[in-house]
């Protein structure tokens, strides 16, 4: 049986790269779904099968009290919190690799060197993500202030508890029988991981949580080696690979850095907003934007992550649908940052039925907004800005930005002409072609939607 | 012959390009679910808290944090999957209207 189950795991791990291949399409990702939940039965029936289990009733209640806790948060968490939920579970997967690491260390502390190195490793990592993840979900549901929270010396200091933490963990190393370092060591990662991410403003979520994505997975991979399980070795570097590309995209989308995102506070650096001189705008009725899209043949729309707020999905599905039905080619443009976490916006348009066929990412539509006769912005704001394409003094220069301002007409959903987050003016809405609709998304939608007639299906 | 670090080493080598390359492959359309179905794989680390909490002779300490570290992957294991299909079944192709 225990050679058995060596084999049950490889099966697993097969299943584990199958289900993230499948991932490549929507058209097969739900296949993907299925073989993970496979992999992950066949591993955990395969444990308790093989080895030799005691305690069985801790086990069947952690297990039993998991799947009731886990059960209403899959079928309850409105699509706009997946953000939270990811946070939240990305810490509880660092606490569980954490405590299996501080278990193991008192059961016995006595091990070969290099399994004492992952176990720290294992152990610094869970309790940093832990409680950073706390931090991030903290951030993202609101309760804490989405502003950066910075103080003098920060970074210093924040290096220092850091600098201080591997120590104490090398002097574990070293001499492991001083097992009252221990706590002292788990303590401070547990500081840092809060201490590292108060500093980082809501906008950076998206990396912030990629990254603890990416560090969630390492833990659980310095396990492997520490328990000397191939299978939590391969899982984990999967995580851990899967969460650092998704940080290198998001950082490449905002024209970061990794060093920039986690020490930057970035908020700070631009907080005189200010100097926003009369220019003159051109604003439209609800009226005149719908004649203006019904005339167009081809339409663009840009949502950022204030439709969201707005709860505009489902009023942004009719426009959709009543513009198709008029033979108007629509098509949604995603900026990778739009949301609050990689790729949120595609699910929050999906989950409003949108078809994911008219959902382009940035570097597919670009190109077709000088073809496109209408550009509709809404709830979007920097990611549009042409200010990152030539003002070299500008915070978000470089960055790359969807192309609206190069369709023939642009249109703005926006409240007022207050600047976004990152407290710049957008140059977009001064241009000539560009008009402002002033109101609410979703209200100023259904004021468009009320001038569509609805029209029968195409004959055609 | 490799020892146990040595052979671990290769795996996390390996295992680290593929899901460089396998993940690169998937479609920016699903990168939410991609975050929450390689959280859910990525609680397999149940198995080593099972082994923890049911080794024989565990103490109570090692029971209390195993079964703190099970409860936490259980909890992973089974909202990551759900919630990830619940996502993916959204996903729809615009119907063709005969």
């Amino acid at each position: 049986m225990a050679h058995l189950v060596n084999y049950i795991y490889i099966v697993s791990a097969a299943l584990f790269i199958l289900s993230l291949k499948w991932m490549n399409s929507p058209a097969t990702a739900r296949r993907g779904v299925f073989s993970g939940e496979i992999g992950m039965l066949m591993a955990i029936a395969g444990t308790l099968l093989a080895h030799q289990v005691f305690n069985w009733q801790w086990i069947f209640a952690a297990f039993l009290i998991g799947t009731a806790v886990g059960i209403p948060i899959a079928y309850i968490m409105p699509m706009t919190a997946v953000p939270q939920r990811t946070a939240m579970s990305h810490a509880c997967g660092a606490l569980a690799a954490a405590l299996v690491g501080t278990a193991e260390f008192y059961r016995e502390p006595n091990q070969p060197k290099y399994i004492l190195v992952a176990l720290m490793i294992e152990t610094l990592l869970g309790f940093l993500t832990f409680t950073g993840s706390l931090m991030a979900m903290g951030k993202l549901q609101e309760v804490l202030p989405q502003r950066p929270i910075t103080y003098r010396n920060q970074n210093f200091i924040n290096l220092g508890l850091f600098a201080l933490a591997a120590a104490l963990g090398v002097r574990l190393i070293l001499v492991p029988t001083d097992t009252w370092i221990f706590p002292v060591f788990a303590g401070l990662a547990l500081v840092f991981g809060v201490l590292l991410i108060i500093p980082i403003g809501g906008a950076d979520m998206p990396t912030v949580i990629a990254l603890l994505n990416s560090y969630a997975g390492l833990s659980a991979c310095a396990m492997g080696f520490v328990l000397d399980n191939k299978l939590l070795v391969i899982a984990g570097a999967l995580d851990g690979s899967s969460g650092l590309i998704l940080s290198i995209i998001m950082c490449k989308a905002m024209n970061r850095s990794f060093a920039n995102v986690l020490f930057g506070a970035f908020g700070q650096l631009q907080t005189k907003a200010g100097h926003a001189e009369q220019r003159p705008v051109r604003s439209a009725s609800a009226e005149e934007a719908a004649s203006i899209l019904e005339a167009s043949s081809s339409v663009i729309i840009a949502p950022g992550y204030g439709l969201a707020v707005a709860q505009a999905q489902h009023k942004i599905r009719e426009l959709f649908d009543a513009l198709m039905r008029r033979g108007v080619d629509v098509k949604f443009a995603i900026h990778p940052v739009a949301g609050r976490m990689p790729g949120h916006m595609n699910v929050l348009l999906a989950e409003a039925d949108i078809p994911y066929d008219r959902l382009y990412g940035m570097e597919d539509i670009n190109s077709e907004f000088a073809q496109c006769d209408v550009a509709l912005v809404i709830g979007a704001n920097d990611v549009t800005n042409p200010v990152a394409r030539y003002d070299k003094s500008s915070p978000i220069y470089g960055m790359p930005i969807l192309d609206v301002d190069k369709a023939r007409s642009v249109m703005v959903i926006k409240r007022s002409m207050r600047p976004g987050f990152a407290g710049i003016d957008n140059d977009l809405y001064y241009l000539d072609k560009t008009l402002m609709l002033f109101g609410d998304a979703k209200a100023f939608v259904t004021e468009i939607l009320k001038e569509l007639p609805v029209l029968a299906a195409p004959t055609v | 012959m490799l020892s146990n670090l040595e052979l671990g080493l290769y795996v996390f080598m390996l295992a680290t390009f593929l899901g460089l390359e396998v993940i690169r492959r998937v479609s920016p359309l699903l990168h939410t679910p991609l975050m929450s179905l390689t959280n859910a794989i990525s609680a397999i680390s149940v198995v080593g808290a099972i082994l923890i909490t049911g080794a024989q002779g565990a103490t109570t300490l090692s029971k209390v944090l195993g079964f703190i570290a099970i409860t936490a992957a259980v909890t992973n294991i089974v909202s990551g999957y759900l919630i990830t299909d619940r996502m993916l079944k959204m996903f729809k192709k615009r119907e063709e209207k005969p």
